[in-house]
């Protein structure tokens, strides 16, 4: 079994809405060294490792259908068992 | 002569009958239903992607949609120079499956917004405004929680330049406001056109002002363009 934890985050030129209420949430609770939010997804994808080419396969997911290239940016690691 | 429109029904459609029936009953033209898993739309003058909430909106909305058999029949319909227009969700699912660029993030405000807004048509000449002044303001309803529109800069320069904004959010007089803006979309943009003008998509939804009992009927002014373009 492999696992790839998968990131996508919101591309830094577009101003994200959800952050900036929690960051302002987080400053009302007394957190007053909240410098900025960003809210993103985090997608665990369980994969049989077979396949030793998994970081391509990743790469395609992400590309394809995880993230939008217009918006967002991703990232991911890939842990084997 | 008539033009035979066809109203795409995705799972979680839920514009699809308004779409049907003001093409039906009010267009007088024939239009059918196509089903997300048909692999064809031979036979069709104009295809209409409804708005709704397609497969829940998982992801992101569109993400999904785009995917089903029949946008590969849609993409090469357009390839062809079939017109087409998503509305709302049906934008959404357009910029998705890049027949359109850009793409619609949730509304700035974070709130599901439904309610009449003026629209100040910039391009009356396009397949889906030549029935419009330039400059007219219509009265259309939108509901939506992801209308925010974003490109890169050289795409809205491209848009910008080559009169491919159609639509953009104004005040009752016509005046693009920060504060006529409903959703944080980029210059006001209300709807767009793809590069060869035979693929549009707007947040506002024409197939719910299409009588005077409705609130207005100024969504006919889109709707009878498709048809005064082709018939």
């Amino acid at each position: 079994m492999a696992k790839a934890n998968v990131y996508v985050t919101l591309k830094p030129a577009l101003l994200d809405a959800q952050g900036k209420v929690v960051q302002g949430a987080l400053e009302n609770l007394g957190f007053t060294n909240v410098q900025s939010v960003r809210i993103g997804k985090f997608i665990e994808i369980e994969l049989s490792d077979e396949d030793d080419n998994l970081e391509q396969a990743v790469d395609e997911m992400c590309r394809k259908l995880l993230a939008n290239p217009n918006t967002e940016t991703y990232r991911f690691e890939i842990h084997r068992s | 002569m008539t033009m035979k429109f066809g109203v795409i029904q995705f799972p979680g459609s839920n514009c699809d009958q308004d779409a049907y029936f003001a093409v039906r009953d009010i267009l007088k033209q024939p239009v059918e239903y196509i089903w997300h898993q048909s692999a064809s739309v031979d036979g069709f003058d104009c295809i209409i992607l409804p708005g709704g909430f397609s497969y829940g909106d998982y992801l992101r909305t569109g993400a999904i949609a785009k995917f089903s058999p029949v946008m590969s029949a849609v993409r090469e319909f357009a390839d062809n120079g079939g017109l087409v227009i998503g509305i709302c969700n049906g934008f959404q699912i357009l910029c998705e499956a890049g027949l359109l660029p850009g793409a619609l993030i949730p509304n700035i405000g974070l709130r599901f917004i439904c309610r009449y807004v003026s629209v100040r048509v910039e391009n009356s000449t396009s397949n889906f405004t030549n029935l419009c002044r330039k400059g007219q303001v219509l009265r259309i309803p939108i509901a939506h929680h992801g209308g925010n529109y974003y490109c890169d800069p050289e795409t809205l320069a491209a848009l910008e330049d080559n009169d491919r904004v159609l639509l953009r959010y104004c005040d009752e007089n016509g005046d693009i406001t920060d504060e006529a803006n409903p959703n944080g979309s980029l210059n006001n943009i209300a709807g767009i056109l793809n590069e060869r003008g035979n693929v549009a998509g707007m947040m506002p939804h024409p197939e719910r002002a299409v009588e005077s009992m409705l609130g207005s009927e100024d969504g006919l002014y889109i709707l009878k363009s498709i048809v005064e373009r082709l018939v």
